[in-house]
């Protein structure tokens, strides 16, 4: 018997698999997706054996660049990406934070001048494992939890 | 590479430290040359701060450079909501190079990665003030006649100290000794004794104002305890006399001991310490302008010694 689907299978894009689920938006936001025209599924609070609870999004006849995905490792450093052709996996990726992120997370000091400048924010990525990131400018860190996103 | 500005004090390695140093040596023996001649410094002080500006004005005026700038933001555009980027590229559009103080921190950072001339950051908020650090660095070169392993006791609020954190990574490459005093409120921040476990610097904290402390040291480096700083008062009323030091606590230091302080001095170095011989505060103020005299001729790519030769062939 074939197994049901909790979202509709995808017949080219991209398909992001075991966001927490309190996560989800963050990746849409992430990557932008209310700015695409193509269709997207987003499903929220999903039965997951290994997380309990899990989000799934998937993009028909997107693909992303290496530098857009690894945005998503910021906010869910484990989610499973497949890149789907004929409804078939054809490509895993994992996501990796890079070394520097530009204009994506806020600063958290109010006296940093990214805060008081029309200007793009940039982060160093100085713990890639417990992702630890230092200000460019104020020369700052920010542990993951305190991630706020632009 | 030569950095292109100077916002950090980690933006320059040993050689280029050692390089400013002895250039400001030069300075120090001779602060009155021609080397700026035709060349305008833009001093851009969004947050007053007249003992600095005054420095970095004298240390140009004597090379015979021109100045331009504001001592205050309300006198510049950026009270009518102009952006800094514009502020920046408006003086650099007239000057050689800016020298620049602002009470947001990155402010330098960003302002050199817009500026067409090299920038000088003159104190960003909490964050740096590159050229205390090296005029810090200056002194202690000076009269101990190395950076080499010295024992440096630092007093006083290690928590907010912005010359404080900056001397600490300023003095990092010449294997120095630490002894950090403060009271628990105020203590040295994990982070600076993480940098000094990963580059195998020795330190020891003390909260009492010991003896030891002072007796060991080369070089005890006094900072004052702000009030403001103490979330609980009776904690500051506790403290506030602890960390002041008298003269005769210095009895038993070394001959070569000298006392610094970023000034202003508020209490904590009693008055009659200023006659003792070992108290150097005032003559570090002063080592700031040669040492700003230094920075910006090193910014300008202006050979110092290649002109002081010329000037000898000229009198032979």
């Amino acid at each position: 018997m074939r197994k049901e689907l909790q979202v509709a299978a995808l017949e080219n894009g991209t398909a992001i698999d075991h966001i927490p689920s309190d996560k989800v938006f963050d990746v849409v936001s992430l990557l932008q997706l209310d700015r695409l025209s193509n269709p997207i599924t987003i499903g929220g609070n999903l039965e997951s054996k290994k997380m309990g609870t899990k989000g799934i999004i998937k993009i028909a006849n997107k693909f992303f660049e290496e530098e857009e995905i690894n945005r998503i490792a910021l906010v869910a450093p484990n989610v499973n990406l497949n890149i789907i052709r004929d409804y078939e996996v054809a490509e895993k990726k994992d996501v990796t934070l890079p070394d520097t992120i530009i204009d994506i997370v806020k600063c958290n000091n109010p006296k940093c001048i990214t805060n008081n400048e029309p200007m793009k924010t940039r982060f160093h990525v100085i713990d890639k494992e417990k992702v630890e990131l230092q200000c460019h400018y104020c020369e700052i860190k920010i542990g993951k939890e305190n991630i706020v996103l632009k | 590479m030569k950095p292109k500005s100077l916002v950090n004090i980690g933006d320059y390695n040993r050689t280029d430290i050692l390089r400013i140093l002895d250039n400001a040596a030069q300075f120090k023996a001779n602060p009155n040359r021609n080397l700026l001649e035709h060349r305008v410094c833009a001093t851009l002080f969004f947050e007053p701060s007249t003992r600095t500006r005054l420095s970095f004005e004298t240390a140009v005026n004597r090379l015979r450079g021109r100045i331009i700038g504001f001592s205050d933001a309300a006198t510049s555009s950026s009270s009518k909501g102009e952006s800094l980027k514009d502020t920046i590229m408006m003086a650099a559009n007239y000057a050689d190079i800016v020298v620049m103080r602002h009470h947001l921190e990155g402010s330098a950072r960003y302002a050199s990665e817009i500026s067409p001339v090299p920038i000088v950051n003159a104190g960003d908020g909490a964050n740096q003030h590159p050229t205390q650090t090296l005029l810090d660095m200056f002194s202690i070169y000076e009269t101990q006649g190395t950076l080499e392993n010295l024992t440096i006791t630092i007093v006083g609020d290690l928590k907010y100290g912005r010359a404080v954190h900056s001397l600490i990574e300023g003095m990092a490459d010449f294997r120095p000794t630490f002894n950090f005093v403060a009271p628990d409120e105020l203590k040295i921040p994990e982070k600076y004794k993480s940098f000094c476990d990963e580059k195998g610097i020795a330190y020891r904290e003390f909260t009492e104002f010991s003896p030891e402390a002072i007796n060991s040291a080369d070089i005890l480096y006094m900072t004052r305890v702000q009030r403001e700083r103490f979330t609980d008062l009776m904690e500051y009323e506790k403290v506030k006399n602890i960390y002041i030091l008298h003269n005769d606590m210095l009895k038993n230091s070394k001959p070569t001991l000298r006392v610094l302080h970023p000034l202003p001095r508020v209490k904590e170095i009693n008055q009659d310490v200023d006659d003792n011989p070992k108290a150097y505060y005032f003559q570090q103020a002063k080592n700031g302008m040669f040492v700003r005299q230094a920075v910006i001729c090193d910014l300008l790519e202006i050979e110092v010694n290649e002109v002081t030769e010329v000037k000898k062939l000229r009198k032979e």
